[in-house]
């Protein structure tokens, strides 16, 4: 994680080289422990089985033997798709290119931040959506019909959770004041509920209704089961992505669990505290009075924050049916929406007399 | 002009009236998506050629024949032995269960009956084929519907009782155990009481899919009045098994007929359901396991003692004449018309088996459904796709 230390003293390009690798590393490493951990793992003890063994130690290093069989795989362009062969090929891209849009406002740590941004949550639920043209593209220039359903379906049901999702977070934003995701996780820390600050104030006690809001349509972005219709396996093969094979595949597939990751990040940094921890804990009062370790153990605390919201994810993935997309459109804008309106309404109301 | 076959000419023209609402009424293109033959949902090769207005089916038509076997031709090249080999192999998953009305057709026309224990083995070793097949239908439907935990369970639990068919025949899913006059052998050692067991855990898989799966709201508004078959509609198809007593007809072969089985020497119910849904018939199946499970514990109770074989000569020559006989199989009303003239081989086996007859109804079904709602019916449905081809 490149800091703002780190940043007074380097040139411009080693700055930006190490904002980069930092980058590649608060993607990935959550991606492949979220797959090896829960699809793996979690999966198949939920399931009555072990999952990999054999590759590494309890086999941890199953996902490198992944990744080294779908590096080798042919990077397959159906034939009806060659015309378009360039937006074909372009659309995982733009869909991973989401998730790393998206990760750079997420704080790490007091200094330990890639970019420290006013409108914080208004441009991460902004780009969040690119990850809509990628997959209308996938499934536009697959040519192949499943594809161009799943397509369809994943546009739709994107755009309807989307609004729910922007609504849960509009409480946050009242009760803390300000949009900066850094200061949303100072307000919760620093905080006290009626004038006891042993835990500070996660939003999560708060905004118990959004959160569950949030994590509903987190869960729907992500399109994990019960909100799995772009890509019901059952029905449309594998929806927008039947037709992609080896590395773009694995594109598709990274993306899927770095954004599973992110957006668990950006959660518990809305909602249970983010990388800090109560302030009053350590006599910290405000930004500039925390400790600078606080820097190398908040990234391990939103990690492990990141790991309990994620498994939620996965577990509900693991054990509910698919919804209908009408029913999942029906359950987005008659229950969530007028449910986070009240909430915004309430949050406002409380605000106010308090 | 090419010459078209009736169907087809009425099928040409049902699609033809399809296209013309879709382009009148909402002035937008229809779409004709082929569902198989390789498809996840079809578990096998059928295929569903389903005309699309957006999401919504137009007209949809199910096309079998990618996996013809030949069976019913191939049966009058085969002597009598030889053909529980064959048709062991059309149910693939209920293997057992398809030797046996054959079996008993051929006795019916020799004129020889099992003796008393053999015809209980027969009952248990049916009821277990069932188990095996209706109990994968549990899981499978789970993964159907976008859960995939309960298959793995499905799979756990069917393990042990192919175990058991393994153990008593030797064949986990084609035994080919079954002879004119009696059985292969006898049971081995210790497979009663392993049996009790296994039963117990059945009923135990049973209790979890209905909790994971059958509770699960999802679960119920996905099912509940999706692929709606009243009870005189189902008649008229010609459904047989789960998917007409869900339709609320009380109709069971194994009580409605007399058959030198041992069902009627059991205490069991045959569960209905008013409601027609693919609900009812998912709901029926599950009941039915647990019915099976309670046979097969009674029966290992009362097992007679015995031989396991009538005396019956050693080269089958079955004496002219046709007989008919049909048995509740997993899927429905599986039955062998055969034909005999004398000789060591069938002249003629026709043979009925549920699946090709259940999916009759899905052009009449899927009318107006959206697509997701196809793969529901298809499912609840429950076709072994070795069932319809034959």
């Amino acid at each position: 994680m490149s800091s703002a230390l780190i940043a007074a003293d380097l040139a411009y390009w080693a700055q930006s080289l190490l904002r980069v690798l930092g980058g590649l590393v608060a993607v990935l490493l959550p991606a492949g422990t979220v797959v090896y951990l829960f699809l793996f793992k979690m999966m198949s003890f939920m399931q009555s089985r072990l999952g990999p063994m054999e590759a590494g130690p309890y086999g941890s290093m199953q996902l490198f033997a992944e990744v080294g069989k779908w590096l080798q795989k042919e990077d397959i362009v159906p034939a009806n798709a060659q015309p378009e062969a360039r937006i074909f090929k372009m659309a995982p891209l733009i869909v991973l290119a989401s998730t790393f849009l998206l990760v750079v406002v997420v704080p790490f740590g007091p200094d330990a931040w890639f970019t420290d941004f006013e409108v914080g949550i208004f441009y991460a639920l902004a780009v969040s959506s690119v990850s809509v043209l990628g997959i209308l593209i996938a499934g536009w220039s697959s040519a192949n019909k499943y594809s161009l359903l799943g397509g369809l379906r994943a546009a739709g049901q994107l755009i309807a959770y989307e609004l729910p999702m922007v609504l849960a977070v509009v409480g946050v934003v009242i009760q803390a004041g300000t949009m900066n995701l850094q200061q949303i996780v100072v307000a919760q820390n620093a905080g006290s509920m009626f004038g006891w600050n042993g835990v500070g104030n996660p939003y999560i006690l708060t905004q118990f209704v959004a959160f569950i809001i949030f994590m509903i349509s987190v869960q729907a972005e992500l399109t994990q089961t019960p909100f799995d219709m772009p890509i019901a396996e059952s029905e449309l093969v594998s929806g927008y992505m039947t037709e992609y094979s080896g590395f773009r595949f694995l594109i598709f597939f990274i993306g899927e669990f770095a954004t599973a990751g992110v957006f668990a990040m950006i959660a518990s940094v809305l909602f249970l505290g983010g990388w800090g921890v109560p302030f009053a804990w350590f006599g910290w009062t405000d930004m500039d009075s925390i400790d600078n370790w606080m820097n190398v153990v908040g990234p391990l605390i939103l990690f492990t924050k990141m790991i309990v919201l994620v498994f939620f994810i996965m577990w509900v993935r693991f054990s509910f049916p698919r919804f209908r997309e009408d029913q999942l459109q029906r359950f987005a804008w008659k229950i969530l929406i007028p449910v986070s309106l009240v909430n915004i309404m309430v949050t406002a109301v409380l605000k106010v007399a308090f | 002009m090419t010459m078209l076959g009736d169907r087809q000419q009425l099928a040409y023209i049902a699609a033809q009236a399809a296209d013309a609402r879709v382009n009148v009424e909402l002035e937008t293109e229809g779409m004709t998506l082929n569902i198989g033959p390789q498809h996840p949902a079809t578990h096998g090769t059928l295929r569903i050629i389903a005309r699309l207005d957006g999401e919504q089916v137009v007209w949809a038509e199910p096309s079998a024949g990618y996996m013809h076997r030949g069976y019913e031709k191939l049966t009058e090249v085969r002597t009598y032995p030889q053909v529980t080999a064959l048709v062991n192999r059309i149910d693939w998953l209920g293997s057992f269960a398809n030797e046996v009305p054959f079996i008993l057709a051929a006795e019916k026309l020799m004129g020889v009956e099992a003796p008393a224990r053999a015809q209980h083995i027969r009952t248990i070793l049916f009821e277990l084929s069932r188990i095996a097949n209706v109990s994968l239908f549990l899981g499978d439907l789970g993964v159907q519907l976008g859960a995939v935990t309960p298959v793995f369970f499905a799979f756990r639990d069917r393990e042990y009782v192919l175990n058991l068919i393994e153990a008593a025949t030797g064949g986990r899913f084609h035994p080919n155990f079954d002879r004119i006059g009696g059985l292969k052998d006898d049971l081995p050692a210790g497979f009663i009481d392993e049996t009790r067991m296994v039963m117990k855990k059945l009923r135990t898989f049973c209790d979890q899919i209905e909790d994971l799966l059958f509770g699960n709201e999802i679960f119920q508004s996905r099912t509940r009045g999706i692929g709606v078959i009243p009870k005189d509609v189902a008649l008229q198809y010609g459904l047989s098994g789960a998917n007409l007593r869900a339709s609320g007809v009380d109709w069971d072969l194994r009580r409605d007929q007399e058959l030198p089985m041992a069902w009627n020497k059991a205490d069991w119910k045959v569960w209905t359901h008013p409601d027609g849904d693919s609900f009812a018939r998912c709901w029926v199946r599950l009941q039915e396991v647990r019915e099976s499970t309670k046979i097969v514990d009674q029966l290992l109770d009362t097992i007679p003692s015995g031989p396991v074989m009538a005396k019956v000569p050693k080269i089958i020559k079955v004496p002219e004449g046709e007989a008919w006989v049909s048995t509740e199989n997993p899927l429905g009303e599986m039955g062998y018309y055969v034909v005999s003239q004398g000789d060591q081989g069938p002249f003629r086996v026709k043979i009925r088996s549920a699946s090709f007859n259940n999916i009759s109804i899905v052009p009449w079904l899927l009318k107006g459904v959206y697509v997701p709602d196809i793969i529901t019916i298809l499912a609840s449905l429950y076709f072994i796709l070795g069932d319809i081809d034959r």
